[in-house]
């Protein structure tokens, strides 16, 4: 079964390799993985579907938490989140088709980025099963061409983020 | 504080001067010639190994035989990639260590350079944290966390790779007054209530279990973990990794549990009701197969690492903890319970203690001896005759590293070093130059096996030139004995591939690097020629020609359960 992980880490090079061979090394197969940085820009948040074994879910987390970059990995499969994914669909259209296309994407709230004779490019977002059935509709009208950003997760629990303060150095603490 | 300007590779050092770095064990290159330049007329002392792999191991050695962080170093490309057998070794047992690095310059990563590797990528996953320093400034701040790292909580290797270029840079060293690792979590206080709670369920349990290991030694926490014996009364056993963190002369103690653990260990291990785990990762091979592990027992589990709760076995009781303040709270807690519970299950507790007696006495883990040819029990007796609980034995991987475990005394924590979750042959040999350069003033075994001897034999050189004082005894049976034990007992008998029939005479070998070596195979000649071994002032090797077919008993069949232990090998049956 899918596994949705939502991660905050530290924005430094190797931080993402280090979260992802730990799935890699355990031969899991990523589904989708987004990354950008925070309001703070020394931060990251990560989203990652993957399949992972059940009983071994909880592992594979106190794993990530355990890398120095992480400053918290949570499971936000089965607790309250808000999951959303962006959807880019080039549809090439017959002229006849053209309205209905169009309000096929006002049904799934999309919005025309391009428009050309060949066709449309709409930009829908919203949960993955949504879009699953918006490139279905797609579909049934031509030809289509679909980039997916991957599931983005924003956990709703109010899970208290706890930094870990500065540390001494051992020569300044031979100083004192 | 310092102004003075300088180039990045006297930053470095003055960086491991401040981190009370003595010895650093390496083998320079290209890229770390700036390094080595400023190391010329340094106070660190440099070890010349002859090989990098051999470092990452003697910095292991260092960090095992002390608890200090281990340092080694090595020039980039083909240097850092042998370092990765040594780090992963780290890994899996816990060992402070600090690897360095040289790296091609910043302008060429990428470039395939001479010599060039992706070390920060390569050794990712076999280290506890890794950094590639493209900037000079960044230089202080994470050597200093690079330390801070390897030695606190869970303690593992650290790679700090160093581009050339960042070595040659010139800046001013700033001291770095504080480490800020804003996600790296350190437990080490343990939850009062669970620390109650378990004081409680010890005292409620009638065949308590105390089952140490090498989270104790990693703690310094033997005297805790005595405190807490002699407390309660309780049987305990040590790990492979926590030999000597009980001492093995303690009226308390029966002996290593496991695959190869005496019959009253892992008898003891099966039929207890509460299996008091601490600093230890419920490893496979202590374990057998793990529904029949312990069955009929709770389980507290003390770690202090949250990963290690539940991921082998869920406990009944978890405390995330350093284990020696868990075990100082506990052990209050435990003796002011104790007048009150202790009577309670006493008579229980009395039987339980009356029950591991008589399998110890059933099946004890005594020596092997023979008139006609030396047995390799009986060369791992004499170690421990010679050594007296006192010595630092390093082993290699195999056969002799199971019977030194089970037959050597070790009543000192960090007496017994050896290759536990990896099990890299090629470990004792370099492993004991570590322990001797930290500890000169201990008598330090290197006892190792024929094959994994013949993957170390460049550091004779390394013993040589340094002079010191390592007594390596080579257990020779001619063959990669466990492999062929285990050709012999699930394989048919089809010996492939583990002969190994072209050994060198050691008189002749230890000549050639100048010291004294010599081979006996007569058990009568054992006793006179450990005795000439360890009185030698300096290196000896010792060539002991043991029978070829013996195997380790007791053995847990890989898979079976530890309570279905085959004793022995087949007996002849009378007519």
């Amino acid at each position: 079964m899918l596994q949705t992980i939502a991660l905050l880490m530290e924005n430094k090079p190797g931080a993402l390799l280090r979260v992802t061979g730990l799935l890699s090394a355990r031969g899991y197969n990523i589904e989708s993985l987004t990354v950008a940085r925070t309001v703070d820009p020394q931060l990251s948040r990560m989203t990652i579907v993957v399949d992972v074994d059940p009983v071994l879910r909880a592992q594979v987390i106190k794993q990530m938490n355990k890398l120095i970059n992480v400053l918290q990995a949570t499971d936000v499969t089965d607790t309250p989140s808000i999951c959303r994914e962006l959807l880019l669909v080039r549809v090439r259209a017959q002229q006849e088709s053209r309205t209905a296309i169009l309000k096929e994407a006002e049904i799934f709230g999309g919005r025309v980025v391009d428009s050309s004779t060949e066709g449309f490019v709409i930009e829908v977002t919203g949960e993955a099963e949504k879009l699953d059935e918006f490139v279905d509709v797609m579909r049934s009208y031509g030809d289509i061409e679909v980039v997916r950003s991957g599931a983005t997760a924003m956990p709703l629990g109010s899970k208290k983020l706890k930094l870990q303060p500065p540390v001494p150095t051992r020569s300044e603490l031979a100083r004192v | 504080m310092s102004t003075q300007l300088m180039n990045g590779a006297t930053m470095l050092l003055e960086c491991l001067v401040r981190e009370g770095v003595e010895c650093i064990f390496g083998y320079p290159g290209g890229v770390t010639l700036p390094f080595y330049d400023a190391l010329y007329d340094h106070p660190i002392r440099h070890v010349l190994v002859r090989h990098e792999e051999n470092a990452a191991f003697a910095a292991e050695g260092y960090a095992r035989a002390t608890g200090k962080v281990g340092v080694c170093c090595a020039t980039s490309g083909p240097g850092a990639t042998n370092l990765v057998t040594g780090l992963v070794d780290a890994m899996m047992d816990s060992i402070p260590i600090v690897a360095l690095t040289g790296q091609v310059s910043t302008k060429l990563i990428g470039s395939d350079a001479f010599q060039e590797a992706d070390t920060f990528g390569i050794t990712r996953s076999c280290t506890k944290h890794n950094y590639l320093v493209k900037k000079l400034e960044d230089l202080p701040a994470v050597i200093h966390e690079a330390f801070y790292l390897a030695a606190s909580g869970r303690p593992g290797p650290v790679l700090v790779d160093i581009p050339k270029d960042v070595f040659q840079g010139k800046g001013h060293y700033q001291p770095v007054g504080a480490i800020h690792l804003p996600g790296y979590k350190v437990f080490t206080e343990g939850h009062a209530g669970q620390i109650r709670r378990a004081a409680h369920m010890i005292w409620e349990s009638t065949k308590p279990m105390v089952y140490a290991g090498g989270g104790i030694i990693a703690a310094n926490a033997s005297e805790e973990l005595r405190e807490f014996v002699e407390l309660t009364d309780f049987p305990a056993v040590n790990t492979l990794m926590g030999l000597g963190a009980l001492p093995a002369e303690h009226p308390n103690f029966i002996s290593m549990p496991g695959m190869h653990g005496s019959y009253a260990a892992n008898m003891g291990m099966y039929n207890t009701d509460l299996l008091i785990a601490l600093g230890v990762r419920f490893d496979d091979r202590v374990t057998g197969r793990l529904a029949a592990f312990a069955p009929h027992a709770k389980i507290i589990h003390v770690d202090i690492d949250p990963a290690e709760i539940g991921k082998i076995r869920q406990p009944d009781l978890p405390i995330v903890g350093d284990v020696k303040r868990v075990l100082q709270k506990l052990n209050k807690l435990v003796a002011e319970l104790k007048p009150e519970l202790a009577p309670l299950h006493a008579a229980a507790r009395r039987q339980w203690r009356n029950e591991i007696q008589s399998w110890k006495e059933q099946y004890p883990l005594a020596p092997v001896y023979s008139d006609t040819e030396i047995k390799p029990q009986h060369l791992v007796a004499e170690i421990d005759r010679l050594s007296g609980g006192r010595a630092i034995v390093c082993a290699d991987v195999g056969q002799h590293q199971m019977w030194a475990a089970q037959l050597v005394r070790f009543n000192e924590p960090r007496l017994w070093i050896n290759s536990g979750g990896l099990g890299a042959m090629g470990f004792g040999l370099p492993s004991a130059i570590g322990a001797q350069f930290a500890r000169p003033d201990k008598l330090v075994f290197a006892l190792v096996g024929d094959g994994g001897f013949q993957m170390s034999i460049p550091e004779l050189a390394t013993i040589a030139a340094y002079g010191l004082p390592v007594k390596i005894v080579v257990l020779n049976n001619g063959y990669l004995g466990m492999v062929r034990q285990w050709q012999e007992l699930f394989y048919n008998n089809r010996l492939s591939a583990v002969t190994l029939d072209c050994f060198p005479e050691a008189e002749k070998l230890a000549g050639a690097y100048g010291f004294k070596g010599r081979t006996v195979e007569k058990p009568h000649e054992l006793r006179a020629a450990m005795e000439e071994c360890v009185n030698e002032p300096g290196p000896y090797l010792l060539n002991v020609k043991v029978s070829p077919y013996e195997n380790v008993y007791p053995m847990v069949p890989a898979g079976g359960a530890i309570n279905e232990m085959v004793m022995g090998p087949p007996q002849p049956v009378s007519a």
